[in-house]
């Protein structure tokens, strides 16, 4: 099977190509079984070579494709690899990505209140655009240069823009403010950007991003000679003696990338906003793979980072401080989805402290897991959105465990695996990547610790508010039901995997077997696998210590939310009341888009007006554009006009031709 | 006194043997057969035995035959061109013919020949066999640009064709007459040798003059200003199946002969002698095509001039005298064959009967009418302007690169601005096709009807623009094997 990898990328193309041209015409059941199936069959061949590469010991294999282009000593080989880290990619990928288009064939069928069942008006195109997504997610995966990488990084881009917006035309929400009880004046929240506009903020500010990208990729390039990885790769020790500076803005290049698509401070702007998608969207492009790009693309760059100490510090630090920041804003948000979104923020932040420490198996088996059970939320938030006609304002929910069990179960477990509780697979990645913290600096480890705290407790708020206790919409929880089997299944299957998928990594220092570690190994330079290979110097007792703190803390999350939202649901609002500058600050996500706004999107609109209004229609369009192509167009005039038609004239022209050119080699 | 019976080597002349059998049969057949439709299928059989002998020879040594003719890998990879656009062409013609009721089994016997001129003028290596593949390409094309007898304006093209055509072909016999004069002989390598630096002999003024005489030949078959005068008359006037394939075929059919003769006979220390010259040329003809185009309100003859400026592109090519330019030169002419007679298909599906249709107007909201044809248009506009991915990027790229190489970047940037100013007329068919409601005029003329071969012209001629653009190392493969014998 590993030679045929290109399947993997083939299917989903094929199913783009079908929908896109005859799914409408199909109707909306041939397009839910297609789509799902493209990427099913996609998965069965990452299986295949997976078991390849099982038997292989990890031997990594270029799949070459074919020469793109070349041009000169430019030359573009599209080539596949296949090595553990881009298998596991794609098996999360494709995986992942086929419980969730399953999920999706129900999803995009909406009931009326009458319980008619209406599949959206562009099913079609849906499917289309989500399958388009996988293949453009694995040509970024199973690229062997960064060439590819980057023509992956784009086109996900493109993806998740076309998705976020999907539903172009619905208009932006006004937010219900927070009454915080006891005449105090109700909170105000800024409005919910439409999705159109979602969509538009995403894409810019991932471009933003995406230049530090390129500039990294061109930077590669100028310095290595080439994009393929195991050629950079092999002579990045050599380079970090000649020139360490350079290979230091390379990495700081690339995680400017990072930063825009895996939604990391100053760029993480997008993530929350991007939830005006359609929650399957949310589920697999800003959950579970895309945002989780840029942890891969630092995984994949392991050797530039490792022999790039102050970038990988910087990296750590940054995802550090993401995660905390996130986490705080996650704490008072009302809608669910955006409560979620901000938890992936806030993972994501621990993938990159862990990968900046140097643990990127650690990064790597969170961003498995997280896959998993990120996933699971989002689907879950999705299921009772599709019972309560679009309703995602936490406020408005309670009591729902009772009218869906199955949702509310797999909520469960989800939230108990993004919490960190014990056993559960969240708490194994979580734990590994505190304790890489730990030896780095006990600061990461401290902030780490502190967000896991806020962790458990926002994922049970959401929890306790929208599963338990009294219904606060009667009309709402009356028509609730629970979905359908699709549904149930992406949900069963997802949950079984945020249970169980601690098994991937259980801990080394218990002599258990770290499967993950020992299937990544291979793709670590030698020498640095040491390192990454959990030979670490904590004891066993510090490492137990550790352990326990963070599971201390977990539960205690989870024991503090029961406290505030289901014993004493008075407790919270007091807080709010009695901190309110801090609530306000925390309800409007610390006015950084306000400031983003103004020192950002309103000076670059001004310039763009000023420079639309007059440098561009008075400068270039009237007098260049217009201006010349008057002047072109009148000399064309001019020359179609000696065009006569009378064959006497073009004798005549062609014989001055004639006298011309021969009158110059007859005097040269 | 014994005779001594020259030894033929066919073989170097296998593939045009081939297509003159053809067009034989075609003959033959058509005296038998009333569906003169067959005639065409038998021709595009001929065609392919045609490309698979040539495949067969391509990669062997070359063959010569009594140093007038050789089969080298230029010719060879030259042939598959004259077969592309010959088939595409014909398979225009089958559709096209039949609604005008022009359907007569000599239109495919003149082109098959047209064909066998143009691979003679690629293979030969004698100033002599160049003229007769030029005559031989050159008289069939004026007769089928005559071939609608019911069309004055057909009629007009092939006279005019055929005076000025005359004309030139007489500029080009007097050069080779005054190069065996300087040089006492008509064959490529024999001159060559003439002028090698030792002998002497460079700068001779009767040679030199000979040799602008021949370029004024080529001028006038490629469609370079200032000999360019006939193109939008003749390719406007001419039926539009024969059109496309004229505006490629004879094109490179005169580059294929120029380039060997320059790079055989006039190259290293003469180059400096027609560089200039061919400079100029490609200046004049790049910037009077495309500005010239840009004031037509006619798509088939705004492709007549967009044709001329074509010929200005690929000139860039020739001008280095590299083999890198000569490779440039062999992909875009391939390159140039789908999506020219592409865009001539499309055209030949518009146009009614009466030769209206043509016009700008007339493409008006295409795309809500016959959405794959206004798709299909799209893309040859796109590559003919050499907008990426499609092939006619990579055309342009690999001349233009040539220019670069042979540090003569200012003729690059001339052609870059050049294509920026054609952007403008091509894609102001695309405007009209998918930015503009149907005039109604155009929704009262009579619905569009796509034949069979109409439709694997276009979708032959797609995929190839699409997926050469993608993916173009297979052709670039095919030029690298383009090197004379």
């Amino acid at each position: 099977m590993t030679q045929l990898i290109w399947l993997t990328i083939a299917f989903p193309i094929a199913g783009v190509l079908f929908n896109g041209l005859l799914g409408r015409r199909l109707g909306h059941r041939v397009v839910s079984v297609v789509g799902p199936l493209m990427v099913l069959a996609s998965f069965v061949v990452g299986v295949g070579a997976f078991a390849d590469l099982l038997a292989r010991h990890g031997e990594a294999v270029n799949v070459p494709l074919w020469t793109w282009a070349a041009i000169g000593s430019f030359e573009v080989n599209l080539s596949l690899l296949v090595d553990p880290l881009s298998v596991l990619m794609v098996l999360v990928v494709t995986g992942v990505g086929f419980l969730i288009h399953v999920y999706a064939t129900e999803y995009m069928v909406h009931k009326d209140e009458s319980g008619h069942a209406h599949p959206d008006r562009d099913f079609a195109r849906f499917f289309t655009f989500l399958n388009l997504f996988i293949a453009s997610m694995l040509v970024l995966v199973l690229g062997n240069n960064y060439l590819m990488m980057y023509v992956g990084w784009e086109l996900v881009g493109v993806c998740s823009y076309l998705l976020i917006g999907f539903w172009y035309d619905r208009p932006s929400e006004e937010q219900a403010p927070i009454d915080l009880g006891e005449g105090a004046e109700p909170v105000k929240l800024p409005p919910l950007l439409s999705p159109a506009a979602s969509g538009m903020k995403a894409f810019i500010v991932n471009r933003v991003g995406d230049v530090g990208f390129a500039l990294g990729v061109f930077l590669i390039w100028t310095t290595f000679g080439t994009l393929q990885f195991a050629d950079v790769f092999s002579q990045v020790p050599h380079m970090a003696e000649a020139m360490p500076a350079v290979l230091s803005w390379i990495a700081l290049l690339l995680f400017i990338g990072a930063m825009g698509k895996s939604a990391q401070i100053p760029l993480y702007v997008w993530l929350p906003d991007a939830m005006a998608g359609p929650t399957p969207v949310s589920a697999l492009i800003h959950a579970a793979t895309m945002v989780t790009a840029g942890v891969y693309m630092i995984v994949r760059s392991n050797v530039i980072y490792s022999h790039a100490p102050g970038v990988s510090m910087f990296v750590a630090v940054i995802g550090a401080v993401t995660a905390l920041f996130a986490a705080t804003i996650a704490l008072v948000q009302v809608d669910l989805k955006r409560v979620l979104a901000y938890s992936t923020v806030s993972q994501l932040g621990y993938m990159f402290m862990a990968v900046g420490v140097g643990a990127y198996t650690a990064g790597m088996f969170h961003l498995t897991t997280h896959a998993f059970f990120k996933a699971l939320l989002f689907l879950g938030a999705g299921s009772v959105m599709h019972a309560l006609h679009d309703v995602i304002d936490i406020r408005r929910m309670g009591g729902l465990k009772n009218k869906m069990p199955v949702t509310w179960l797999t909520f469960w477990i989800g939230g108990l695996a993004l919490a960190g509780f014990p056993l559960m697979s969240g708490f194994f990645s979580k734990d590994e990547i505190l304790a890489k913290a730990f030896e780095a600096s006990p600061v990461l480890w401290g902030i780490g610790v502190l967000t896991a705290g806020l962790t458990a407790f926002y994922t049970f708020r959401a929890i306790f508010i929208a599963f338990h206790g009294q219904p606060r919409d009667r009309h709402l929880y009356d028509h609730a039901h629970e979905s359908g089997p699709a549904i149930r299944f992406a949900l069963v299957v997802l949950a079984a995997l945020a249970l169980v998928g601690g098994v991937l990594g259980l801990p080394a220092f218990l002599g258990l077997p770290h499967a993950l570690d020992s299937w990544l190994a291979p793709i670590y330079a030698t020498g640095e696998h040491a390192a990454a290979a959990g030979e670490h110097g904590l004891s066993l007792g510090l490492e137990l210590g550790l352990m326990a703190t963070s599971a201390t803390v977990a539960v205690l999350g989870i024991v503090v939310a029961y406290f505030f939202y289901v014993v004493n649901p008075a407790i919270p609002r007091r807080m709010a009341r009695s901190l309110r500058p801090v609530f306000v600050l925390l309800a409007n996500k610390y006015y950084v888009d306000e400031l983003y706004n103004a020192v950002f999107v309103q000076p670059g609109l001004k310039l763009a007006r000023g420079m639309a209004q007059g440098v561009d229609a008075l400068l270039i369009d009237s007098v260049l554009v217009d201006g010349l192509a008057r002047l072109v167009g009148q000399i064309g005039r001019q020359v179609s006009r000696l065009q006569t038609g009378y064959l006497r004239h073009y004798a005549l022209a062609t014989f001055i031709g004639v006298l011309i050119l021969v009158g110059y080699f007859f005097l040269r | 006194m014994p005779i001594e019976i020259p030894t033929l080597n066919v073989i170097a002349l296998a593939p045009q043997i081939v297509v003159v059998v053809t067009a034989l049969v075609v003959m033959a057949l058509d005296i038998s057969l009333t569906d003169k439709r067959v005639v065409g299928y038998v021709s595009l059989l001929g065609l392919a035995a045609a490309a698979v002998v040539t495949f067969a020879l391509l990669g062997g040594p070359a063959q010569a035959i009594q140093q007038m003719a050789v089969s080298d890998g230029y010719a060879l990879v030259l042939n598959l061109v004259f077969i592309v656009t010959a088939a595409l062409a014909i398979l225009v013609a089958l559709g096209y013919l039949d609604e005008r009721e022009l359907q007569h089994g000599e239109y495919y016997a003149l082109l098959l020949f047209s064909t066998a001129g143009m691979m003679l003028m690629a293979a030969a290596t004698d100033l002599i066999v160049v003229f007769m593949g030029l005559e031989i390409m050159s008289v069939a094309l004026y007769i089928l640009a005559a071939f609608n007898h019911r069309q004055v304006g057909s009629g007009e093209a092939g006279m005019k064709y055929f005076i000025l055509g005359a004309f030139a072909s007489a500029f080009f016999l007097y050069g080779v007459a005054l190069l065996y004069g300087a040089t006492g002989s008509t064959n490529l390598h024999a001159i060559g040798e003439w002028f090698s630096p030792d002998r002497g002999n460079l700068g001779d003024p009767l040679a030199l003059v000979g040799l602008g005489l021949l370029l004024i030949g080529f001028a006038f078959k490629v469609a370079a200003v200032p000999f360019q005068w006939w193109t939008p008359d003749v390719y406007h006037g001419a039926p539009t199946s024969v059109t496309a394939f004229m505006s490629v075929g004879a094109k490179a059919a005169g580059f294929a002969a120029l380039v060997r003769i320059l790079m055989v006979s006039f190259d290293q220390a003469f180059t400096l002698d027609w560089q200039l010259v061919l400079a100029v040329l490609a200046v004049l003809t790049m910037t009077v095509g495309n500005i010239a185009a840009l004031a037509q309100k006619d798509v088939k003859r705004m492709l007549a001039y967009s044709s001329v400026a074509h010929a200005g592109y690929i000139l860039v090519g020739v001008v280095p005298a590299t083999m890198t330019g000569v490779k440039g030169v062999l992909f875009y002419l391939m390159a140039y064959a789908f999506m020219n007679i592409g865009a001539f298909a499309v055209i030949a599906v518009l146009e009614h009967r009466d030769a209206i249709g043509t016009a700008l107007s007339d493409y008006a909201g295409l795309s809500t009418r016959k959405p794959f044809l206004a798709l299909a248009m799209a893309v040859f506009m796109f590559s003919l302007t050499g907008i990426p991915p499609f092939v006619g990027f990579w055309g342009k790229l690999y001349v233009f690169r040539a220019a670069v190489e042979a540090n003569m970047s200012w003729l690059a940037v001339v052609g870059v601005i050049n294509s920026a100013i054609s952007a403008f007329y091509y894609l102001s068919v695309v405007v009209q096709m998918y930015m503009r409601t149907p005039t109604d005029e155009t929704a009262a003329a009579p619905a569009l009807r796509l034949s069979g071969p109409v439709v694997v012209t276009l979708a032959l001629a797609l995929v190839a623009t699409v997926v050469l653009g993608l993916w173009p190392t297979p052709l670039v493969n095919l030029t690298a094997l383009g090197i004379f014998g």
